[in-house]
Order: structure tokens, then C-alpha cells, then sequence
């Protein structure tokens, strides 16, 4: 017999909404956080944005082996 | 500060760093009230307690045609203004405006089913709103094909362009067919058709989502001029290996 509130179509729907708005929140931090990884990396090694960071990139090749 | 100063990344994200916590608190505290509201709403005399699913599926069925009139708006930018941030902007909307259109075409579904006896009929609205979702995968699908971020900018703002000639045809395609689903009942010439008593938990959870919307939009904008950043850096990296 079908529930008259039909409880389980509302708790599915705002399951589904909750499941959509964490996907696109945990999207958004990680992708962030990767991002920010990836720019200290090439700090860290001296590659940054701009002639200084250019310099740095030219000097940090040149002592590879 | 005029708008236009916006157009420089480095100034944008000096706006956006702060403002994105502000913006989530202010969404956590939206949708507080919001989802209150939506328990509190009495049930409708007709749809009962099913009404609940409609403060989920405006707010997706809204903000997935507003991340498409951003983009609009963005492919203009990128293929009149050559504005630095248009394509920035649209590659950052396209994801965001699929999941919320993937969330109107779900809960509607779900309401569909005890209100219609069916969870899907080919009608033009329904039809039209499932044509919006494929155009946004279609989108996403050419910004991960193209590597070189201006090109598929281009490509993409053509698409978008003419993706937008569904967006009237979702808003009237209720007039301009005999469909399964209801007219409008918010924005009309002569005012909202339903009770204040749902007509308030409605709009307060469309202005939670659209918060939520915006602090997303903005987060992703700022990944993207980061994922920029760093392409440009391993661009210039290989240069001087190589």
C-alpha cells in the first residue's frame, strides 16, 4: 500500500539535493586545494609568474644534472 | 573601485579571498532559516505533504537557467569584449549550472511520480529542461577536449550562444504546448498564485541556493585563475628544460 504523504519520494528528493550540493562543495575545496599544491610546488622550486620568476626558472633548470 | 578593475585576476581573487567565507556563512545561515521554513510550510490541500519538493526543484530549475544566462552573458564577453575573466567565468558556471539542473530534473522527477503517476513524460517542458542539462555536458565535454584554454573559450562561447535559445523555450514552453506541467505560479505579470504560507519558505530557499550559487561561482572562478597560474607556470618551466 503507498504511504499517502508519500514520505519516501521527499526524503529521496532532499537526499538527492543534499548528495548534489556536497558533490559541488567537496568539488570546489579539493580542486582548490590541489591548485594552491601545485602553485607552492613550482614556488618552492622557484618558478613563479613574471621576469624574476623566469630567472629563477632559467637558474633552477641549470642546476638540474 | 570601478567594476571594470574586476577584470584584472589578481585584483579579482584580492575581492574574492575574503568575501568567500563571508558568503558561506551568510548561505549556512540562509538555508538555517530556510529549511526551517520548509518544515514549518503547512501541506498543500491538493499536492500534500509532496509540496516540500517543490522548495528543492524552483531553486535548481532557476539557478540551472541563470548559470546559462551568466554564460551568455560571458560568451559575449569572451568573443566581443575579450574580457579576461569571460571565459574564466563560463568554464567555472558550466559545471555548477549542470549539477543544479541535474537537481531540478531529479526532484522533479520524484514529485512527478505520486502527483502524475509517472516519473517522466516527453512533454516540451520536461524535454526542454533535459536539452539544457545535455547542452551543459556538451559544454563541459569541450573544455576538457581543448587544452588550449582560449580556444575551447571560443568554441564554447559559440555553443553557448546558441544553447540560449532554450531558455525562452523552457520559460514558455508551458504556454506554447499542452504539457503535464503546471503554468508558471511565481513570476507572473500578475502576481504569485500561491499562499504566502509556501509562497515565503519558497523564496527564502531560492535565496539560500542562490547564495550558495554565488560563493560556488566565485570559489570555482578562483580555482580556474589558479589552474591558469599554474599552466602558464609549467608552460614556462618546459620552455627553459627544453
Amino acid at each position: 500500500m503507498e504511504d499517502p504523504n508519500h514520505l519516501a519520494f521527499i526524503v529521496a528528493a532532499y537526499g538527492a539535493a543534499c548528495g548534489v550540493v556536497a558533490a559541488l562543495i567537496a568539488w570546489v575545496v579539493l580542486d582548490y586545494r590541489t591548485q594552491s599544491a601545485k602553485l607552492a610546488q613550482f614556488e618552492s622550486k622557484g618558478v613563479v609568474r613574471g621576469n624574476a620568476g623566469r630567472v629563477a626558472a632559467i637558474q633552477e633548470a641549470s642546476r638540474d644534472p | 573601485m570601478a567594476i571594470v578593475d574586476l577584470a584584472n585576476p589578481s585584483r579579482f581573487l584580492k575581492i574574492v579571498n575574503p568575501a568567500i567565507p563571508w558568503l558561506g556563512g551568510l548561505t549556512v545561515v540562509a538555508f538555517a532559516i530556510g529549511i526551517t521554513l520548509a518544515v514549518l510550510a503547512p501541506d498543500d490541500y491538493q499536492q500534500g505533504a509532496t509540496v516540500k519538493i517543490m522548495f528543492l526543484h524552483v531553486p535548481g530549475a532557476w539557478l540551472g537557467m541563470l548559470a546559462w544566462g551568466i554564460m551568455t552573458i560571458a560568451a559575449l564577453g569572451t568573443l566581443v569584449w575579450r574580457h579576461p575573466l569571460a571565459d574564466v567565468t563560463a568554464k567555472a558556471a558550466a559545471p555548477i549550472g549542470a549539477a543544479f539542473t541535474f537537481m531540478c530534473l531529479v526532484t522533479g522527477s520524484l514529485w512527478g511520480r505520486p502527483m502524475w503517476g509517472t516519473y517522466w513524460v516527453w512533454d516540451a517542458r520536461l524535454t526542454s529542461v533535459l536539452v539544457l542539462f545535455l547542452l551543459y555536458l556538451g559544454v563541459i565535454a569541450v573544455w576538457r577536449t581543448v587544452e588550449e584554454p582560449s580556444r575551447a573559450a571560443r568554441a564554447v562561447a559559440i555553443l553557448t550562444l546558441v544553447g540560449a535559445v532554450d531558455l525562452p523555450i523552457i520559460k514558455f514552453s508551458v504556454e506554447w504546448w499542452n504539457t503535464l506541467h503546471q503554468s508558471a505560479s511565481v513570476f507572473r505579470m500578475d502576481g504569485p498564485t500561491i499562499d504566502p504560507s509556501i509562497l515565503v519558505p519558497l523564496l527564502v530557499m531560492t535565496g539560500a541556493f542562490t547564495l550558495l550559487f554565488i560563493t560556488l561561482l566565485l570559489a570555482a572562478m578562483r580555482n580556474e585563475i589558479l589552474r591558469r597560474r599554474v599552466r602558464t607556470l609549467r608552460l614556462m618551466q618546459a620552455s627553459v628544460a627544453g
